[in-house]
C-alpha cells in the first residue's frame, strides 16, 4: 500500500496543473461525483459531522489491515473535499491516521477552508478522521 | 441611479476578493459603513473619549451630549412620543430578550404568546424560553407559499388569553413586509402587547412607531449603516414602566444600600453598565447619512433593484425564488434545482460575490419549503444594477460547473 506521503505527493502534483480556481473546483466536484457511495445503514446521525452547512457523514471500520472509511455529503463540493481526505487516509493504519496533520491541504491552496469560521466543516472532518485513528489505535492496544 | 452617487461613501466597496471586485450582497446580515461612520468612531477616541452620564469634567459632558443627541435623533427617526422611550441595547436580539425577560413577571400559566413562522430565531427562542419559564402557551401564525402570514389564522388565534404578539416587520429570509399596523390593531383589540422585530425594516423604510401603534419595536445599528454592538428598543412609556429591569448594575439605579436598591427612571432603568458609547455616537453619523440620502430614496432604489434582480434570476433555468409576497423588500432568496445552496455560495465567493447561504436563522421557514437552506442576495442603498448583473453571470457559471 502507498504511504500517506506518496498519496499526498500525487494530489499535490495533480493540483499543480490547475491554472485557476475554476479548474480546481471542477476537479473537486469531479472527485465528489466519483466518491464511492456510502452504505445507507451508515448514513445515520451518529456518523454526522457537526459544524457543516451541508450534511456530512463519515463512517470508519478497522479491518485489521487499516481503517476503511466511507463518507457522503448532500453538497457536491463538500463531497469532493471529503473524497480528497479519504484518498490519503483510506486503508492507512490507526497510528498513522491519529498523527496525521493533513498538511497537503495547504500545498493545494485549500487552507482557507480549514479556518474555523468556514461553514463547510472541513476542519470538523479532519478532526473526526483523526479521532477515528486515535480510537482504533486505543482499541488495538 | 442612487448607487452611483453614494458608492464612493463606502471605502470597502473598492476592495477585491479572490482577485475580483467585491460584489457585496449580504446586507441583511450587516451593511457596510460610510466613511462618516468610520470617522465618527475615530473622532470620538481622538477627541472626547470618556464615560458618559457621570463625570463632571468637560470630556464626559461632551461624550454625554453626543451620546444623548443620538437618542433624540432616534426618537425623531422613529417618531417616538418621548425620548425616554428609546433604550440602547446590544442589538435586536438583546432588545427582544429584554422584553421577553420582562414578561416573566407578567404572564400566568395558560396565557398565550403568538409568534409567526417567519421569525428569525432571535424573535422565537426568547419566547420559547418565556413559555417554558411561565407555563404560557406558544401559538404561531403560519405562512402561505408566497411567504405571507395567514391573517385569517392570526385572527382565529387571538383571544382574551393572548398576552403577547411578536413578529417581524420585514422577514430577513424572504423579504416579506408584514402589515404591522393592521396586525397591531387586532392584537390590541384583545389587550395583547405587540412586539416587533424591526431589524430588517429600519434600513429599508421609514418607520413611524406611533402610526404603527406597536408597543415595542427593535433594531440594530449595524444593519442600517452603523457599527456593530448597539441596537435599540423602543417601548411605549406605560409598557417600559411595567417591565422590571433586565440587568442590574451601575447607571440603572437611583439609590443603593447594602441589601436593596431602587431603580432609575426611563431610559436608564434598562441601561445597566457602561454603554457602547463609540457605537452609539457613530450610529448618529449613520442616521445622519441615511437622512441626507433620504430613506424614501433608498426604498425606491431598492424596490427598483429588487424587480430588476428578480427578473434576472428568473430568466436563469433552474433558479427558484422563495418568497413572493405582494409586499416585499430587498431580499432575493433562491435555490438552483438539484444543487445544494452551499455549493453555489462557495463558487460565488470564488467570483468575488458575497451572499449568505444556509437557513438564515429561520429553520421553520426552510422546513416549510422543505429545503436545507437557500442562497440569499440582500440589497442596500449602494447596490447597483452591475452588482446584480455580476451575480446573474456568476450564478450561470456556477450552475455550469455544478451541472
Amino acid at each position: 500500500m502507498e504511504s500517506i506521503a506518496a498519496r499526498e505527493a500525487d494530489i499535490i502534483e495533480e493540483f499543480s496543473f490547475f491554472e485557476d480556481w475554476m479548474e480546481k473546483y471542477e476537479h473537486i466536484i469531479a472527485l465528489g461525483k466519483e466518491l464511492a457511495p456510502m452504505s445507507e445503514a451508515h448514513k445515520v446521525d451518529d456518523n454526522k459531522i457537526k459544524g457543516c452547512q451541508s450534511q456530512v457523514w463519515v463512517h470508519a471500520q478497522d479491518s485489521g489491515e487499516g481503517i476503511a472509511f466511507e463518507a457522503d455529503s448532500d453538497a457536491i463540493i463538500t463531497r469532493g473535499m471529503v473524497a480528497l481526505l479519504l484518498r490519503v487516509v483510506q486503508g492507512q493504519t490507526p497510528a498513522a491516521i491519529a498523527q496525521y496533520d493533513f498538511s497537503f491541504l495547504e500545498k493545494i491552496g485549500l487552507t482557507a477552508h480549514l479556518s474555523p469560521s468556514r461553514a463547510n466543516g472541513l476542519l470538523s472532518m479532519v478532526k473526526q478522521i483523526r479521532l477515528y485513528g486515535v480510537a482504533f489505535q486505543a482499541k488495538r492496544g | 441611479m442612487l448607487s452611483d452617487q453614494i458608492r464612493a461613501d463606502f471605502p470597502i466597496l473598492t476592495r477585491q476578493v479572490h482577485g475580483k471586485p467585491l460584489v457585496y450582497l449580504d446586507n441583511a446580515a450587516t451593511t457596510q459603513k460610510p466613511q462618516a461612520v468610520i470617522d465618527a468612531i475615530v473622532h470620538f477616541y481622538s477627541h472626547y473619549n470618556s464615560n458618559v452620564h457621570r463625570g463632571v469634567h468637560q470630556l464626559s459632558q461632551e461624550a454625554t451630549d453626543a451620546f444623548e443627541a443620538v437618542r433624540t435623533q432616534l426618537q425623531g427617526h422613529l417618531n417616538a412620543a418621548h425620548v425616554h422611550e428609546v433604550i440602547f441595547t446590544k442589538g435586536t436580539t438583546d432588545s427582544l430578550n429584554l422584553v421577553a425577560h420582562g414578561f416573566r413577571s407578567l404572564l400566568q400559566p395558560g396565557d398565550e404568546i403568538i409568534v409567526s413562522q417567519l421569525e428569525h430565531h432571535s424573535n422565537l427562542v426568547p419566547w420559547h424560553m418565556l413559555a417554558e419559564r411561565t407555563g404560557a402557551l406558544l401559538r404561531y401564525i403560519p405562512m402561505n407559499g408566497q411567504g405571507e402570514l395567514d391573517q385569517s389564522v392570526y385572527e382565529s388565534l387571538l383571544n382574551a388569553r393572548t398576552k403577547v404578539v411578536a413578529f417581524n416587520h420585514i422577514s430577513n429570509a424572504l423579504g416579506t413586509i408584514n402589515p404591522v399596523k393592521e396586525m397591531a390593531a387586532k392584537a390590541h383589540a384583545v389587550g395583547a402587547a405587540v412586539v416587533v422585530d424591526g431589524a430588517q425594516a429600519l434600513p429599508h423604510a421609514a418607520v413611524d412607531v406611533q402610526d404603527l401603534d406597536v408597543d415595542f419595536y427593535s433594531g440594530s445599528a449595524h444593519k442600517m449603516y452603523g457599527p456593530t454592538g448597539v441596537g435599540l428598543l423602543y417601548g411605549k412609556t406605560e409598557w417600559l414602566e411595567k417591565l422590571p429591569p433586565y440587568q442590574g448594575g451601575g447607571e440603572m439605579i437611583q439609590d443603593v444600600e447594602m441589601t436593596s436598591s431602587t431603580y432609575a427612571g426611563l431610559p436608564h432603568k434598562f441601561e445597566a453598565g457602561t454603554p457602547n458609547i463609540e457605537a452609539v455616537i457613530a450610529w448618529g453619523a449613520a442616521l445622519t447619512w441615511m437622512q441626507q440620502v433620504g430613506v424614501a430614496n433608498i426604498q425606491a432604489h431598492e424596490d427598483e433593484l429588487l424587480a430588476y434582480g428578480t427578473a434576472l434570476l428568473e430568466a436563469i433555468p433552474g433558479v427558484k425564488i422563495y418568497g413572493k409576497a405582494q409586499q416585499k423588500a430587498a431580499v432575493l432568496s433562491f435555490n438552483v434545482t438539484g444543487v445544494h445552496p452551499y455549493d453555489v455560495g462557495t463558487l460565488l465567493d470564488q467570483m468575488g460575490i458575497a451572499v449568505r447561504t444556509g437557513q438564515h436563522c429561520t429553520q421553520p421557514i426552510m422546513d416549510c419549503f422543505g429545503v436545507p437552506g437557500t442562497i440569499r442576495a440582500s440589497l442596500a442603498a449602494y447596490t447597483s444594477k452591475e452588482d446584480l448583473d455580476h451575480l446573474a453571470r456568476a450564478l450561470e457559471r456556477a450552475i455550469a460547473l455544478l451541472a
